[in-house]
This record gives C-alpha cells, structure tokens and sequence, in this order.
C-alpha cells in the first residue's frame, strides 16, 4: 500500500487531486464554511493585531508632539541666531516638523518692575504648544498676550501698559491671558516684528518640534548642527526620553497581548480543523481501501488544509485591515493605513496552522485500519 | 445513573476531553490576563509618564515676577519670597499622598565659582525624610529621571556638587576633581547631563545653597510629580463655584488641580498650579492608550470565545456514536442534552479556574517583565470569569448539541456520520 501509484500519467492524476479537493468543500459545505470561517477570524485578528502593533507608534508619536519642542536650537553663548537661521531650518526640516523663533528681554513697566517680553510667531506657537491656556489670541501688531502672573504686575484690569527697553518704550494692548504653570506665566508675548522694530533684537532661540522615531530625530539634529554652525542644536532629553519610555511600554504590553490573542486564535483553527479531518475519517479509509497510498492521503489532506489556511488568510487580512482601521478611527480619530508586508506572515502562518491541525488528526487516523472505521467503530 | 455517566465519561474519553479543556483554560487564561493588564494598564503608563517630569509646580503665593530666559534665572536672589522648608514632608499628609511621587525643592542662587558668575542650584537628590512614623525618599532623582549623571550622585548632607556636563567641559573638570565655590573647596562628585539650563550651572544639596544664601530653610520653588486622573469637566471646574458634595466628589478625585488645591492647603503661603505642558498630555496620551488597550481586550475576549466554542463543537461531535446509542437504549433527547450540557459545565467550570490561576500568573509576569511591577488579579474577578467561561461554552455546545440530538440514531449507529 506504501508504493505510489506510478504508472499513471500525471495529468489525469493532478486533475482528480483538484476535482478530490474541489468536491470535499462543495459537499461538506456546513463543515468546511466553519473551518474556513474559524480561520478567517483568526487571520483577520492577527492582521488587526500586527497592523495595530506597527502603526500605535506612529499614531501615539503624534499624540507625543503635543508635547511640544522636543530640539532646542540657541546662539552659542547667548549670542543671537542669525537672520537667516529660521528659513534654514525650514528647508532642512522639509515639512517633517515645525520651527518657532522666540527673542527675549528684560523689560521694564513703567512703575519699575522687571519683566521678560518675548517676540514670538503666534501663527506656529498655537500648533507648537497646544498646551498654552489663552483667553483671547493677539490679532493686531500692537496687542500682547500676557501670562496670568505678569498681568496682575502689568494690567491688572486688562488695560493698555507701556514697557519700555533701553529707553524706547511701548503701547501695549493685552489680547488675552495665559496660563501655563510655568515660567511663560511671567512673560509676556508679542509679535515677533513688533518686537524687532521696538529692541532692535534678533530670536535667540528656535524651538523645533521634529517628528519620526528617535534615528529620525537624531538625523535632523545632526542635519539642524550641520546647517548652522553658530548654533548650538540640543535635544529636549525631558520629552525625547520619556516618549521613548511610553512608547517602549506601549508596544511591548501590545505585542503580549497580540502573542496571547493570535495564540488563541490558532487553537480555535487547530480544534475546528482537527473536527473537520475526523468528522472525515470515512473518506480517508475508503480512499485506503481503494489503494491510495498513505503519501497521496496525507497530501491530500494537507493540500486541503493549505488551500483553506490560504483562502481564510487572505479573507482574514481583508477583514484584519478593516478592524486596525476602525480601531484607529475611534481610538486615534486617524486610520491605521493597511500594512501589505504584514500580509505574507499571515499567510505563513495561517497555512502553517492549518498544517499543523490537520497533521495532528491524520497521525490518530493512520493508524486505525481502514475496515475499522468503515464498520464505524 | 446520569452521574454515572458522566463520570465514565470523563474517566475514559481523556483525549476528547483535553482538547475542549484546554482551550477554556487558555481562553479564560487569555481573558483573565488580559482584563487584568487592561484595567492596570492605565495606572502603569500613568507611571511610566511621570518620566516626563513634574506636573505640578509650587510657588511662594506672592512671589514677584520670575525673570526666566531658556531655563536661566536672570532674578536677584534678594528679590521675593520663599516656601520654607519644614513644610515640605506636609505634603505625604494630603489626601492623595499616595499619588504624590515625589517632589524636588530648587533655590537658585548666585555664586563666584573658578572666577566665574554662576548659578548654582540646591536641591533633593535623593533625601531621607519623615512625616509622623512615615519615612520616605524624594528628590530630583525621581522628579527628573532624565538627569543623568557621570560619576556620583553627591550625598544629600554632604558639601559635595554636581557640575553641569557643558560648565565642566568648559572649566576641564572631571568627576572627584575640586572646585572653589564662594572661597571653599568643593569635591565634585559627578558631571550632571540634563539637555537644559542645568548643563551650564552648579547643582549641589538645598543644604549647602541656603548656607551660600544665608537663609536657612528657604525654598524658591518645589516641583512635584503626581499620578493623576484625566482631566473631566468636574476637574476644570473652580471649586468655589460648587457645593459641597460636588466639592467633596471635586476633592477626593485624583485630578491635577485638586491635588494641586491640596499641596496649597498643606503648604502656607504657597500658590500650586499645574504645569500644564506635562499635565494636559498626559490625559490625552493616558486615555489613547487605555482606549487602545480596552480595544485589544474586547478582541482577545472574542478569540477565546470562539476558541472555547469551537473546541466544544469539536468535542461534541466525535461523540454522534454515543449519543446514537444511548438514543437506540431509550434516552430521550432532553437527558442526552442534560448530559451533555452537565459536562460542558463541568469542563468549564474546572478549565475556568485553572485558567484564572493561569491568568494570574501571565498577567504578572507580564507586569514585572514590561513595567517592572505585580499586575495582581482581584480575586472578585474569578465568579465573573467562571461565569463568563460558563456561558462562552454553553453558547459553543448548544448547536453542536442540537445537531447531535437531532441525528437519527440508526445512522450513526451504522458509522454514516
């Protein structure tokens, strides 16, 4: 019975293999609809899974630049940066990322009390630092925005106060407040022309929020240092790192759970399939019986396991990518773009399963004679 | 007889049995792990975000103007007041002291250092202090975990400093080297790296910079590092405005303003607020996680249901055979479900709490190995994990179960399954 059947010519052999297949799945419909629906699920959770697990970290790295610059480019030594320093920036950052100028002084209010006045682009400080509680953006050149403990020093009631700075002094309307918690408490902010014409001074200092992963940040740093020699480019280590850290934790209790799921998914193939090869053990004997050899069974077995890990893969990836997808929208309100590289592990692993499952019934089976099953027993 | 039954049955069909058993198992396994990471999982990334720093900030109440630029402080330390520092070890008597990481108190002063103007702040490393019986450890060291430092961290009692990384590059100093500070010598125990305005200044204990200063327990400002709750409409809500049992509600919530309420009650004198670029983040950071996490359980929830149902539909069709010839014996089709159903229960009430152990143990190691700390199962959880393993298997059996009533005993008998 171990000897193949050799003399016949392959075609008409390979063409009753396909009609075999073929057949199994028309007239079991009930049987096979469950397999191949158990593999669909399990495809399609590992596809969210894996789809998921890639993309959180992009998604949750734009919820990190919320929190601001995470590069800081100054003068060395307290000097200002050059005029042209911002523009730089700009084209060496390539939209992958924002740049705001900030100048500072000490000024003083006419009864006396130091102040820090900062000249600033409120257009990009509003996308920078999302964080900045304002009661009322400056609109016009000659209004300034006022941080709540500066205001009590300076305007008390909201009303106009002039600052002045080497002598040179300057009608302010406060637009709003702001609130922070930090030190922009006790400044205050004005349009940065305003505030070339009024000091004479250039920024001193850009912040920049740079997006990617950390090599990509590191590569515009070293692109920003490059670019700008007078400038020292230093990292924000306080946002770099605990992003990093976040993130880290995020994907790492992600990637457990996609382990633990997937895991589960594939014992629900393994026991479906494991049910649809045993439910099937008469036509197993009588194709014994009939002289196929153990070879041919096996492979015929296996070619049908393929067949439904491949067909419930790629059905499961449709539905997979359709789940990330929907879990980006309601989580991240951006959907998660479908990864087609992830689409070769799935099916790998879905036949693999598949193989598996069907392997574990055929060795119970083979060594059962066939006359035994065929009296039922 | 029904007992009997059901006994022999799972005395001898061993190999039926584990497959279906092992599947409940490793779905309630599954489901109890990841409930538990998922409801934890909140808690501990909030942890893991106070790595961004302090999210509260407490100042003198009527301080003047900080005059601030790029970290630097350009005010005469004569100028304004100063929190004292015997308040401090008040803040682990607040309500939500649990929540309260650790705080750092900074008093910046300026000294003539190797022939140089410079800053020179005093701080917490890491102090030992005592509120009543309670004995705690706080300090830069847990308030800006980004500090590094190359060499030692000084003692807290010692007159030992740290120079920042560019400072000492640009003085030639290396760690254990000394330095002369206000006209004494100082061992600097390590260089300090922090990528901000510490890296041109001197940092040294809070002991040593009051005894520069000469006002002892001063205090110029304190950041505090807190686990906090998301930010709701009741948080942003001025607790003036409230009556008292919304007040109460207002209070006992780990919000970031009313903890921050809390520290200006245990601290006289002192203004609290939030820093908002650290505190608002981490609400939304927090609840994007937690959102994603909820997700991920529900789908790890519905693949152990389907794994129990199918392994059960699995389990109970190999046994058409028996059911045919417990029918041609006369049973009727509600003891054949009865028996059957008696099983599966059996199955998952037995998978159900080995698989609750089993989660137990997956959800910590999977809260030592990720997050360095127990992620521990309550053990209220197990009846409603016994329940739900109950129910999963039932709705997997029931078809199975019909079909397997309704086939017609002669068939089976004669092997025509």
């Amino acid at each position: 019975m171990s000897s193949a059947p050799t003399r016949r010519a392959d075609a008409p052999h390979t063409s009753m293999f396909l009609r075999m297949l073929m057949r199994a799945a028309v007239l079991r419909r009930g049987r096979a609809a469950s397999a191949l629906l158990a593999m669909i699920v399990a495809a399609g959770v590992a596809t969210a899974m894996l789809n998921l697990y890639v993309d959180v970290q992009a998604k949750l790295r734009k919820e990190f630049r919320n929190y601001g610059a995470n590069v800081v480019v100054v003068g060395k030594n307290g000097t200002a940066l050059r005029a042209d320093a911002l523009s730089k920036i700009n084209s060496r950052l390539g939209g992958h990322g924002l740049a705001v100028p900030f100048a500072y002084v000490v000024a003083r209010t006419t009864d006396g009390q130091s102040v820090v006045v900062s000249g600033t682009d409120f257009e990009q400080v509003r996308k920078l630092d999302s964080w900045w509680s304002v009661s009322g953006w400056p609109q016009n050149s000659k209004e300034a925005l006022v941080g709540t403990r500066a205001a009590s020093v300076v305007s008390a009631q909201g009303k106009p106060f002039d600052l002045s700075f080497q002598g040179r002094t300057i009608h302010l309307n406060p637009a709003g407040t702001l609130s922070t918690g930090a030190a922009e408490d006790s400044r205050i902010y004005i349009p940065l022309s305003e505030f070339e014409h009024w000091t004479g001074l250039q920024p001193s200092t850009i912040e920049v929020a740079a997006s990617g992963a950390p090599q990509e940040v590191d590569a515009a740093i070293r692109n920003l240092a490059a670019a700008l020699p007078e400038a020292e480019v230093r990292p924000v280590r306080q946002i770099m790192e605990g992003e990093a850290r976040v993130l880290g934790k995020t994907r790492a209790t992600l990637l457990a759970a996609a382990f633990l799921i997937i895991l589960t998914s594939a014992l629900c193939v393994l026991s479906t399939l494991m049910g649809w090869v045993l439910d099937r053990r008469r036509d197993f004997a009588i194709m014994k019986a009939l002289g196929a050899s153990e070879r041919l069974v096996s492979g015929f077995f296996a070619a049908e396991a393929a067949a439904l890990g491949a067909i419930g893969a790629v059905l499961g990836f449709g539905i997979g990518v359709g789940v990330a997808a929907w879990i980006g929208r309601v989580n991240f309100h951006a959907a998660v773009v479908p990864r087609f590289n992830v689409l070769p592990w799935i099916l790998l692993g879905s036949i693999g399963v598949a193989l598996i499952s069907a392997a574990l019934p055929m060795s119970l089976l083979r060594r059962v004679q066939p006359a035994v099953i065929l009296r039922g027993e | 007889m029904f007992f009997r039954l059901v006994y022999e049955s799972f005395r001898r069909q061993k190999r039926r049995k584990a497959l279906a058993g092992i599947a409940i198992t490793l779905g309630v396994a599954v489901a109890t792990a990841m409930i538990a990471v998922a409801t934890d999982v909140g808690d501990k990334i909030s942890r893991e975000l106070r790595s961004y720093g302090a999210n509260l900030l407490v100042t003198p109440q009527d301080d003047t103007l900080d005059l601030q630029i790029d970290g630097v402080d350009l005010k005469p330390p004569s100028d304004g007041t100063y929190l004292n520092e015997a308040d401090l070890p008040k803040i682990r008597g607040t309500f939500w002291h649990h929540n309260i990481v650790g705080f750092a108190p900074i008093l910046p002063v300026n000294v003539e250092a190797a022939g140089k103007n410079l800053t020179l702040l005093g701080t917490y490393f890491s102090k030992k202090l005592a509120f009543g019986k309670e004995d705690f450890t706080t300090g830069v060291r847990i308030t800006h975990p980004w500090w590094k430092v190359q060499g030692a961290w000084p003692d807290d009692e010692s007159q030992d400093v740290l120079l920042g990384e560019a400072l000492a590059a640009k003085l030639g100093t290396k760690p254990g080297d000394q330095i002369q500070i206000g006209g004494q010598q100082h061992r600097v125990a390590g260089v300090l790296s922090t990528g901000g305005a510490e890296d041109g200044e001197i940092v040294a204990s809070l002991g040593l910079a009051q005894q520069i200063l000469g006002k002892p327990g001063a205090v110029r400002r304190l950041y505090v590092s807190a686990l906090t709750k998301p930010e709701d409409a009741l948080a942003r809500r001025d607790p003036k405005t409230m009556n008292s049992e919304l007040f109460d509600r207002w209070y006992c919530s780990p919000y970031v303003q009313s903890i921050a309420y809390q520290l200006q009650e245990a601290i006289p004198h002192s203004h609290a607020e939030q820093i908002r670029q650290v505190a608002q983040n981490e609400g939304t950071v927090l609840s994007r996680i937690k959102g994603l996490m909820l997700l991920v359980t529900f789908a790890a929830l519905l693949a152990s249901a389907l794994a129990v149902s199918a392994a059960m539909a699995t389990a109970i069709f190999e046994r058409r055979n028996e059911v045919g010839l417990m029918k041609a014996l006369g049973a009727g089709d509600a003891s054949v479900a009865a028996l059957f159903f008696v099983e599966a229960m059996l199955l998952a009430l037995i998978g159900g709490v080995i698989g609750f152990a089993g989660g137990a143990v997956l959800a910590r190691q999977i809260g030592r190995s990720i997050f360095d700390s127990q992620i521990t199962v309550d053990p209220v959880l197990l009846p409603v994990i016994l329940a739900l393993a109950v129910i999963v298997t039932f709705a997997g059996s029931a078809l199975a179960i019909r079909r397997a009533v309704k086939f017609d005993p002669v068939y089976a008998l004669r092997g025509e399954g």
